[in-house]
């Protein structure tokens, strides 16, 4: 064992093709245990591929994907979410018909040995993210914002290692997303939970990322502390500068 | 909320003990012939609460049950009939060949991603596959049925099913009442978590960890050994059995109508529906006889108007709406 700290989470050269089109192509990360990390690039660069890769829900065509020094490429979605890393979708996927507090309950269950302790660890989970007071309501029924925030809820609820979240801050108001970014951040910090986070808001990267990764095209063109990485040219060039045009 | 004086909950118990009452003490109230009505609403709640866990709660959609009722018939018949072994050790045997069987279907339809829709049609295909293949087996009796001895001798064999009417219905009772237990028992777990959350999105249900394979074949391990329950009585009760009955397509709508018209995903609707339907069924075969209008078909296409005029007013089934009227549930469910 070396002295130097492992990565919770290591992506090595990670490609996926689409027929004809790589969506992801050669990508190479890691990220630390507690660390929070951004992933940003503009629309169809290739981030959910990325996430749905780690997650286990699409196979590599190369490369290799480890969590705390094992290899997970290859594994299904529910064993890699047993082994500590949860994900949310960016196009939201709550359970409609069952009540706020059981969409989390289900996810609670995992660890926990029957319904009624996952059902407490549900309502604290809600507590933080604001959504206990509808915890008796259908997904259904929820808000956009709110079914973002129970998509969170969910993913804690698996009490992961690393959560991935894709696009949680979209359509949050600037206040909701400060509301947001605090809770993450008292999560990261109490329970040392990593964060990979895809992210159009800025507020929310400049505010939480320690380092952030670009993506255009499926290929990392810039990785490095938030403030380096938005001086960088081609990220100005391939990204900001699109979000600065409107 | 409200300030009535018990909640929607006790209201429930309540309710259900009433009924329990009235169906425990129906055999000494009710004529013969109601009495056997009743049976028949009792078999259908159990067998539409088999379905149900498959269906409104996980969300398969099985259009054969009647196969796993004609194995646990075939099976428990001929093990009495041909082998002198008891359907108190039968039952087990003819859930094992249910199981066998929706092993046999989970894993084709799970293994080769046959969904939705096409997993219904598998479970036609098998179901008609078996109906064919008993009735060219003349070791069963082939297609002229099969036939359990019915000997004053055996009269009071409660162990091998050998009773009169009321041992019949307090048995049918019995299994509508621990079809409910085991129904609300497993919607309760987090088996039955795992089940609600597949059904709603299997995808996000493989994301929080559950394994959604090995919770599908529970249901159907659960509902086909059910089911087959079920076919155990049916042959010890008729003393015979047809494979162009029991294996019948028309068997397999029959169990699903109950709990769809009774709410499907609800612990209530399979009796609902069944208590609803059958004797709606059973008046429709008498109304048309007083008007001498047995031309064949008339009952289902009346039938098919009634079904259609309470699935258009209840949509998601009589049950939630009943309750809502009587105050017997406060939310979901
Ligand atoms: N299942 C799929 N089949 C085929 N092509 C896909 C599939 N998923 C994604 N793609 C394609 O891969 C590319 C990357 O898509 P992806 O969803 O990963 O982008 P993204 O960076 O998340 O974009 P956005 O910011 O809009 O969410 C796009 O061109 C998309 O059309
Ligand atoms: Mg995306």
């Amino acid at each position: 064992m070396s002295a130097v700290a492992q990565p919770l989470l290591a992506v090595r050269n990670a490609t996926k093709r689409f027929r004809g089109l790589t969506a992801v192509s050669d990508v190479s990360f890691a990220v630390m245990p507690a660390e929070i990390f951004a992933v940003i690039g503009p629309n169809g660069a290739g981030k959910t591929t990325l996430f749905n890769l780690i997650a286990g829900a699409f196979a590599l065509d190369e490369g290799e994907i480890h969590f705390d020094g094992r290899r997970i490429d290859g594994q299904s979605p529910d064993k890699i979410c047993e082994q500590g890393i949860a994900r949310t979708f960016q196009i939201v996927k709550p359970f409609p018909e069952l009540s706020v507090r059981d969409n989390v309950a289900i996810g609670a269950m995992l660890r926990a040995p029957d319904m009624d302790s996952a059902r407490a660890a549900a309502d604290e989970i809600l507590r933080k993210l604001d959504l206990f007071d509808k915890r008796g309501q259908k997904a259904a029924s929820l808000t956009l914002p709110d079914r973002k925030r129970l998509e969170v809820a969910r993913a804690l609820a698996t009490r992961p290692r690393l959560i991935l979240l894709d696009e949680v801050m979209a359509g949050l108001r600037p206040t909701e997303t400060d509301h947001m970014v605090a809770a993450l951040r008292d999560i990261n910090r109490a329970e040392q939970l990593a964060i990979v986070m895809i992210e159009h808001v800025m507020r929310a990267v400049m505010a939480l990322a320690e380092r952030v990764h670009v993506l255009h095209h499926g290929a990392s063109i810039a990785e490095g502390p938030p403030q380096e990485v938005t001086r960088d040219a081609r990220v100005i060039e391939s990204y900001l500068g699109l979000k600065a045009a409107h | 909320m409200s300030a009535s004086p018990a909640s929607p909950g006790a209201r429930q118990t309540v309710a259900l003990a009433l009924f329990g009452l009235a169906l425990v003490a129906a055999p000494f109230v009710v004529d013969r012939y109601i009495l056997s009505i009743i049976l028949l609403c009792l078999i259908g709640a159990y067998l539409g609460q088999a379905w149900n866990i498959l269906m409104g709660f996980c969300g398969l959609l099985s259009l054969g049950h009647a196969l796993y009722l004609g194995l646990g018939a075939y099976g428990a018949a001929a093990l009495y009939v041909k082998f002198g072994i008891g359907p108190w050790l039968g039952v087990f045997v003819a859930m094992a060949l249910a199981v066998a069987a929706s092993f046999v279907i989970g894993w084709l339809g799970f293994r080769f991603r046959i969904e939705g829709v096409y997993f219904s049609l598998l479970t036609i295909a098998f179901a008609e596959s078996a109906r064919i293949g008993f009735d060219n087996w003349a070791w069963l009796g082939g297609a002229a049925g099969f036939f359990l001895p019915v000997r004053a001798e055996d009269f009071g064999q409660y162990w091998n099913l050998r009773g009169g009417p009321f041992f019949f219905y307090y048995l049918a009772l019995a299994l509508a009442a621990g079809g409910l237990f085991v129904s609300a028992r497993l919607r309760a777990s987090k088996l039955g978590h795992a089940w609600l959350a597949i059904r709603e999105d299997a995808q996000a249900a493989r994301a929080l960890g559950v394994n959604v394979t090995r919770a599908r074949f529970m249901a159907l391990f659960v509902s086909a050994a059910m089911t087959a329950v079920g076919g155990v009585y049916l042959a010890f009760w008729g003393n015979n059995i047809f494979p162009g009955q029991i294996f019948d397509m028309a068997h397999s709508i029959d169990i699903m109508l109950g709990p769809i018209v009774g709410g499907v995903g609800t612990l209530f609707g399979p009796i609902v529906g069944s208590f609803l339907l059958v004797p709606l069924g059973e008046a429709l075969i008498e109304a048309l006889r007083a008007l001498g209008l047995n031309a064949p078909g008339a009952k289902a296409l009346v039938y098919g108007f009634l079904l259609m005029g309470i699935i258009a007013a209840a949509p998601s089934g009589v049950w939630p709406w009943l309750a809502r009227r009587l105050r017997l549930q406060d939310r979901e469910q």
